[in-house]
């Protein structure tokens, strides 16, 4: 990794990898640096494909980094990371793309992340998505997620992509078991002519599975959003999704909403707001000093804090 | 320190304020008192900016703020508690503190040390967002705070006690008070006899206008000669 390499990747990874915790980064299609740790083993697929993430069963508190960056205009990297996590195993995993288009040439990534979490589990999931560069190449990101969580496993899920991406189609889907918590917290902002959608499909399962899905997005400019999101309570459950978005400009943003609940103990709920800022929050804020420009950049920072 | 010259201010057609004349000194304490609908909250908005008269002038130390923004006006150290406090997703209590005080350093104990003074018990509150999921008692606490941290030459409240227990009210009292020991002048609407009680002038506004201007015992008398409860009501007259 070259300099420029190690400025792009912070964007969306802790600055020093350290040994003591398992990591591989992958650049431009490639796998070029990776460490292991006695609970976390990480193994390239023999076709090529990807990599295989074993997380022991009852490892404490591990942290495994799996950043990728694509810096060369006209590539489009595919890859599949699965993640195997051990009985009652507790993790911290971040994975996330920056992408750097200098050139004129689309750039994208499209990573598909599998999660397989055994019984007891419990994991929380980091991913960034960050691009920048002044090509005319647009920069694509497409991430997929899976997530299979086995009896009284968690994960706690949380996505941001702030800045540079012209166009993104998020998929997430789950299934729970028995007593299963899936926790997830989206963060998008679009600007100028950036496109993202997000498409949420979880299955509650298992008894008293529940799931939480907060979506907060601003869309700017003449930038547009499509969020999606479909929970089906097949059992005693309970799933909540509330999706807030703030417009500006000729910003777009289309919330559909499907709950579909199977279980005469299924309880769903989804809430969902559009709106431009609300006149009272600037006018308070700019009563404690605040420009209103200050003011509206301090609600913006805030609610995708 | 305060002037407001003809003050005029309409709405769909409606006269709200209806040539409003008022002289406020350094450093006094006036409470704003009279019936729902009489045009006190959109006075208390007029002097802050938040609404802007038909006509008329302000004068703000003897500066014409009529046509200056919020913002602006804060910033010449003129304070607002509202009514009904805002709500915001994201924003904690202590960045809302932060904000106030204009000093991003802030200490997490001095942000306490201010919650405290409202009747929040502070430090698990401080992360907590300033939303819905916070009682209206909280947010009033919340929005009281905001302004004790300006340390402003003006600070207007409109109807602090609503949604404030009995013991917070003993609370905000003292806080009126310590404002008006600090030199600090304030502009009170309220409803509540104990607030008129500390208050150096009464103002009484009735359909716009201002029906009187002047001490305690002159209002309340005549709030009690025209008092329309045959049962009487809460002043000490009845």
């Amino acid at each position: 990794m070259n300099v420029a390499d190690q400025e792009l990747i912070k964007n969306v990874s802790p600055l020093e990898l350290n040994k003591s915790n398992a990591y591989n980064i992958r650049k431009n299609g490639k796998s070029i640096v990776r460490n292991i740790t006695d609970d976390v083993s990480i193994i390239s697929k023999e076709d090529g494909s990807g990599i295989d993430i074993y997380i022991k069963e009852n490892t404490k508190n591990a942290l495994v980094f799996i950043p990728v960056i694509v810096t060369k205009s006209g590539l489009h990297d595919k890859v599949y990371n699965d993640f195997h996590i051990g009985k009652n195993a507790k993790a911290t995993i971040m994975a996330g793309c920056a992408i750097r288009n200098n050139q004129n040439l689309d750039a994208s990534h499209n990573g598909i992340h599998r999660f397989y979490l055994d019984e007891g589990a419990k994991i929380k999931y980091i991913e960034k998505h960050y691009a920048e560069g002044h090509g005319r190449g647009h920069k694509n990101l497409d991430p997929v997620t899976e997530l299979y969580l086995g009896k009284n496993a968690s994960l706690e899920m949380d996505t941001v992509q702030i800045s540079g991406v012209d166009s993104s189609t998020r998929v997430t889907k789950g299934t729970l078991g028995d007593g299963a918590t899936l926790l997830i917290s989206e963060k998008i902002m679009t600007e100028n002519k950036q496109q993202a959608t997000t498409k949420f499909d979880i299955n509650l399962d298992g008894k008293d599975a529940s799931c939480h899905v907060v979506s907060r997005s601003v869309a700017k400019d003449n930038s547009d959003q499509l969020f999606i999101s479909k929970i089906n309570g097949n059992n005693k459950c309970y799933g909540h999704v509330e999706c807030d978005a703030i417009l500006q400009d000729n910003g777009h943003v289309q919330a559909i909403p499907e709950v579909d609940a199977k279980n005469i103990d299924a309880r769903l709920i989804h809430e969902a707001s559009i709106g431009k800022i609300a006149g009272e929050q600037l006018i308070k804020l700019m009563s404690l000093g605040l420009s209103a420009t200050e003011a509206e950049n301090q609600i913006i920072n805030g609610f995708l804090k | 320190m305060l002037e407001l010259i003809d003050i005029c201010f309409e709405k769909d057609n409606k006269k709200i304020l209806n040539n409003i004349n008022l002289k406020i000194d350094d450093k006094s304490f006036i409470a704003i008192t009279g019936p729902n609908g009489s045009g006190k909250s959109t006075l208390a908005k007029i002097i802050m900016g938040i609404e802007k008269p038909n006509s008329g002038k302000i004068l703000f130390n003897g500066t014409d703020i009529t046509n200056l923004n919020i913002d602006e006006r804060a910033n010449l150290g003129i304070s607002f508690a509202f009514q009904q406090p805002v709500r915001f997703k994201g924003i904690t209590i202590y960045d809302i503190l932060k904000l106030a005080s204009h000093n991003k350093k802030l200490t997490k104990q001095e942000a306490c040390h201010v919650l405290r003074k409202v009747g929040i018990c502070a430090e698990e509150y401080l992360n907590r967002e300033l939303n819905s999921s916070l009682s209206g008692g909280e947010l009033k606490r919340i929005e009281i705070a905001t302004v004790l941290l300006r340390q402003s030459k003006l600070n207007i409240f409109d109807e602090p006690e609503a949604g404030i227990d009995l013991w917070s009210f003993n609370n905000l009292i003292n806080i009126f008070q310590k404002m008006h020991n600090d030199n600090q002048a304030s502009l009170i609407i309220t409803h509540q006899e104990r607030i008129l009680n500390i208050a150096d002038k009464i103002i009484l506004i009735k359909n716009g206008k201002i029906d009187y201007f002047g001490s305690k015992k002159a209002i309340i008398e005549n709030i009690c000669a025209n008092c329309p409860n045959e049962g009487g009501c809460d002043y000490e007259c009845c």
